[in-house]
């Protein structure tokens, strides 16, 4: 069977069913909330936040892979450009885009002009070390690790704090390929 | 008279996470099952080792006399493979269309935890939609 040819983002977000996009921002507002109200210190909610992530971004990552037909990214400049045109396109239906690669190709920025999560949130002064999006850091480094690479994901701008982007670091730390049982010196 | 004989779906450190079998011949128990699917782990993971070019993915297709064995590996190393009649067409198509209701009714279900056992009803009942339906394809023809 001749390989399936990768879908656009475009074409995938089209493609599945829709909800309103409101709800969707209501109900992680409601959720950050809650975690607020719940764990008090900001920092705990902001390791709370990347968990929940990393536990959506391990089965994400699946129907990523099987909506999509990617293959396998030869480098990880081709992951970035997949995860920001690809990804977020089907996911959030935004575009973003990848810039600030170190001299080793292993550090990136993926810079978001647009957030749905972001709809209509102000952070108060009571909040200033939130960072109220990291939910994606979390789905990112989960989605990563199932594909073998252990990575790191920080905020370096987030428009509720005053900045004109959000910028997410994407660092690779190590690829771990799949153990294989027989090996030579056994 | 059912064209696929059965199908496993292999975790990424090899052990079963389900299996279904649609015909009376080959009908194994739990532990033969979970036996064949190591094995089958094993072998996969060899031949990568033993392709002469580098980059092999793995077995995708075993022929025998008496049936073909169709695999299909995801990108995070899950397996799904179907042993079928020797000829039967389509099957990998069939495996890439299992491959999206397992990430449908199995990894959106909250309450499945991963790399387990497949207990997911909705999974099940998609499933044998989606055979039945590649069988009726197939008689049709």
């Amino acid at each position: 069977m001749a390989p399936v040819a990768p879908r656009s983002g475009d074409a995938i977000f089209a493609s599945v069913e829709r909800v309103n996009a409101e709800l969707f921002t209501l109900t992680y507002g409601a959720m950050v909330r809650q975690l607020l109200t719940d764990l008090e210190e900001v920092e705990e909610v902001n390791n709370q936040l990347d968990q929940m992530g990393y536990n959506i971004g391990v089965r994400l990552v699946d129907e990523f892979l099987a909506k999509s037909n990617v293959s396998r990214c030869v480098d990880f400049k081709e992951t970035a450009e997949v995860i920001a045109k690809v990804g977020f396109k089907m996911f959030l239906g935004v575009t973003a885009s990848v810039s600030n690669w170190d001299a080793e190709g292993t550090t990136c920025s993926i810079i978001l002009e647009d957030n749905p999560l972001v709809d209509f949130v102000e952070l108060p002064d009571t909040c200033q070390g939130l960072y109220y999006c990291n939910i994606l850091s979390g789905v990112i480094r989960g989605a990563l690790e199932m594909v073998s690479m252990k990575t790191e994901v920080t905020w370096l701008r987030d428009m509720l704090r005053g900045d004109d982007a959000f910028e997410l670091q994407v660092k690779l730390l190590k690829q771990v390929p799949e153990e294989y049982p027989y090996k030579d010196d056994e | 008279m059912a064209a696929i004989y059965s199908l496993y779906i292999i975790n990424k450190s090899g052990g079963l996470i389900f299996y279904k079998d649609y015909g009376s011949a080959g009908r194994m128990d739990t532990n033969d099952s979970l036996r064949l699917a190591s094995l089958w782990h094993s072998m996969h993971a060899i031949s990568q080792q033993l392709s002469p070019v580098s980059g092999c993915m793995g077995i995708e297709l075993l022929q025998a006399d008496t049936f073909d064995l169709h695999c299909f590996q995801s990108l995070t190393g899950t397996k799904f493979f179907v042993v079928c009649e020797p000829g039967t067409p389509h099957m990998e198509g069939l495996l890439k269309h299992i491959y999206e209701l397992y990430t449908d009714y199995v990894l959106k279900n909250p309450f499945y935890e991963m790399e387990m056992p497949i207990r997911c009803e909705l999974f099940d009942v998609n499933l044998a939609q989606a055979v039945q339906k590649d069988r009726v394809a197939l008689l049709g023809r």
